[in-house]
């Protein structure tokens, strides 16, 4: 058996050490956003803050990138609301289908959708952009949830499909029996049983969507839909010096995806870890 | 969208053509069209396109001549592609190292019998939540030229190592390294910590009273359990550090010189700013064989022995 011993007290110690070095950065970010200015000017960010002051805060968020900030705090809400509903509603319907019918073109077709992780988006950007262009999509969110749907359906199918294969059957033959429709069928028995897998999906296609800056510099450029990522790149640039300012607009960046994870951190690391496995 | 309480036409009462033969129906099989159709045409028509681009010279507007193969010996020719070239591989290799040894560790080290060990994971695990875009930017201020670091030097006597790293040729690169390790460690290591869990304690012990030492145990035991968990961790940090791009434009756009440059930021300049559509496009064709050719590599290297082994 496994006993507390000085080595693992050692051990736990040096971890502790480790773990304050890297989230160094974390504490230089609150820090100095918390500075006003006549302490950020010839002051090094690391001496702790004397008087601490929301100041930075209020004047980005009543400044001028103010409605900027905040307009891209929505966008970039809004995309990966569009994107992840999409990606639950057609990555589980689509994985139902695929897993359940074992013939040979649905073989085919999940053998296609797995191919399609591997291959890198890069290559297929330019004509991705031409034909969103064509068809209108350049520019707006519900375009920018359409980009990301296709572009993620593979990961959804692929841990959905994988979490459908170990459902046992017979719940969904003990609704046929009691006449549920094929659609019913899904809406009711076998959705409800792959809320696991749908958290996963969520998480993992969320934080990626949500934290996106390739895709929207592309899709949304010269655009006034902004994300998050296009918010900070354009602003942080233009107001280098007052870095109290740029770090109150990356909190306010950051908080929404921190305070998420903090409160259900559990369901974040299982949703990687076990996600990754399948 | 048709409205659900609209009559379905020529649908007659009565018995449904006999056709039933399995006793359970899943779904209709036309519910996975639309997204196949979307899988088709975003990751194979469009790869089928940009692949055609290569050829040519187009530059999005108007028509475009077939080329042959002038954008590829273009590539050779162009220092700035072979200089983005050598970054990537830079950058991908020791952050697949880093990132993995270090997360093992870390797995290790939290896996058994640390009183704070799911306080530690939440803690470590966070930089992986984070957006690139804002993590970059804490360390552009970090390193920056009267930024912490240089400030810190300074105080503790250590004035000549001041650099002014995201503009030093030498150095900038090395601060994007830092910045990519630096969020990938928390991802490594919980799928460390996953594949760590599956080892059964009973196992070590066995190894333990048959004198296996911790090395030996750790070779021997550890390693080839969690082969499914060193299998999925190294690949997906080779491709993350293939495609390196957030870091570099958030920090030193590329430069100084193209010290920092990666393929990815290569392909974006070329292709959106300079609107070298048909050049871009073959460059990104170099990249996709680079990342095939790593991932199946590594596949490879990584592919579970156990039954190969005795």
């Amino acid at each position: 058996m496994f006993r507390y011993t000085k080595w693992t007290f050692l051990r736990e110690i040096a971890v502790w050490i480790y773990a304050l070095i890297v989230l160094s950065p974390l504490y230089l970010l609150v820090n100095v956003a918390l500075k006003g200015d006549d302490e950020v000017f010839g002051v090094p960010g690391y001496v702790p803050v004397q008087r601490p002051t929301m100041d930075s805060f209020v004047t980005v968020i009543t400044g001028p990138q103010g409605p900027g900030l905040l307009g891209g705090l929505v966008t970039s809400a809004i995309i990966t609301t569009i994107a992840v509903s999409g990606l639950i509603f057609f990555g589980s319907i689509t994985s139902y289908v695929l897993a359940r019918r074992m013939n040979r073109l649905s073989k085919g077709a999940y053998f296609a959708v797995l191919t399609a992780i591997v291959v890198p988006a890069q290559l297929g950007l330019v004509p991705l952009y031409i034909g969103a262009k064509t068809l209108g999509l350049l520019g707006s969110s519900w375009g920018m949830g359409i980009i990301y749907m296709g572009m993620l359906l593979p990961l959804s199918i692929l841990l959905y499909t994988g979490f459908i294969r170990t459902l046992p059957i017979e719940y969904e033959e003990a609704a046929y029996i009691d006449g549920s429709s094929r659609f019913k069928t899904f809406t009711r028995i076998v959705f409800p049983l792959l809320s696991p897998v749908t958290g996963t999906v969520a998480i993992m296609t969320g934080i990626i969507v949500w934290n996106d800056f390739f895709t929207p510099l592309i899709f949304l450029a010269g655009s006034d839909t902004q994300t998050l990522g296009l918010v900070l790149y354009n602003f942080v640039g233009g107001i280098v010096t007052s870095w109290n300012q740029v770090f109150a607009i990356l909190i306010i960046a950051m908080l929404p995806m921190t305070v998420l994870y903090l409160i259900f951190q559990k369901k974040f690391i299982q949703g990687f870890a076990g996600g990754i496995k399948s | 969208m048709a409205i659900a309480v609209k009559e379905r036409p020529g649908r007659e009462p009565g018995p449904r053509p006999n056709k039933v033969k399995k006793l359970v129906h899943h779904g209709y099989w036309w519910w996975s069209l639309p997204a196949l159709a979307a899988i088709l045409s975003i990751h194979y028509v469009a790869t089928g396109v940009g692949f055609m681009y290569s050829f040519t010279d187009y530059e999005g507007i108007g028509e475009f001549n077939w080329i042959g193969l002038e954008n590829y010996t273009k590539i050779f020719e162009d220092e700035e592609v072979s200089g983005a070239i050598y970054n990537t591989f830079f950058l991908a290799i020791l952050s697949f190292v880093l990132s993995n040894v270090i997360g093992l560790m870390l797995a290790l080290a939290l896996n058994r019998g640390l009183k704070t060990r799911y306080l530690l994971r939440t803690l470590l695990f966070l930089p992986v939540i984070l957006s690139t875009i804002a993590v970059s930017y804490i360390f552009r201020f970090i390193f920056y030229i009267e930024g912490p670091i240089n400030t810190f030097l300074a105080s503790v006597g250590l004035g000549e190592f001041q650099k002014t790293w995201l503009a030093d040729t030498t150095w900038s690169i090395w601060v994007i390294l830092l910045v990519v390790v630096w969020q990938n460690i928390g991802f490594a290591m919980v799928i460390y910590l996953a594949g760590l869990a599956t080892v059964p304690q009973e196992l070590e012990e066995a190894a333990a009273i048959d004198g296996a030492g911790v090395w030996r145990r750790f070779t021997s035991v550890t390693i080839p359990m969690i082969q499914p968990a060193i299998a999925v961790s190294t690949t997906l940090a080779l491709i993350q550090g293939m495609k390196i791009f957030d870091q570099v434009i958030a920090m030193t756009g590329g430069g100084p010189f193209g010290a920092t440059d990666t393929l990815s930021t290569i392909i974006y300049n070329k292709t959106f700013v300079y609107m070298e559509y048909g050049y871009g496009s073959s460059i990104s064709l170099v990249f996709t064989v680079v990342i095939l050719l790593m991932a199946l590599l590594q596949t490879y290297l990584t592919r579970d022995r156990s039954g190969a082994k005795k």
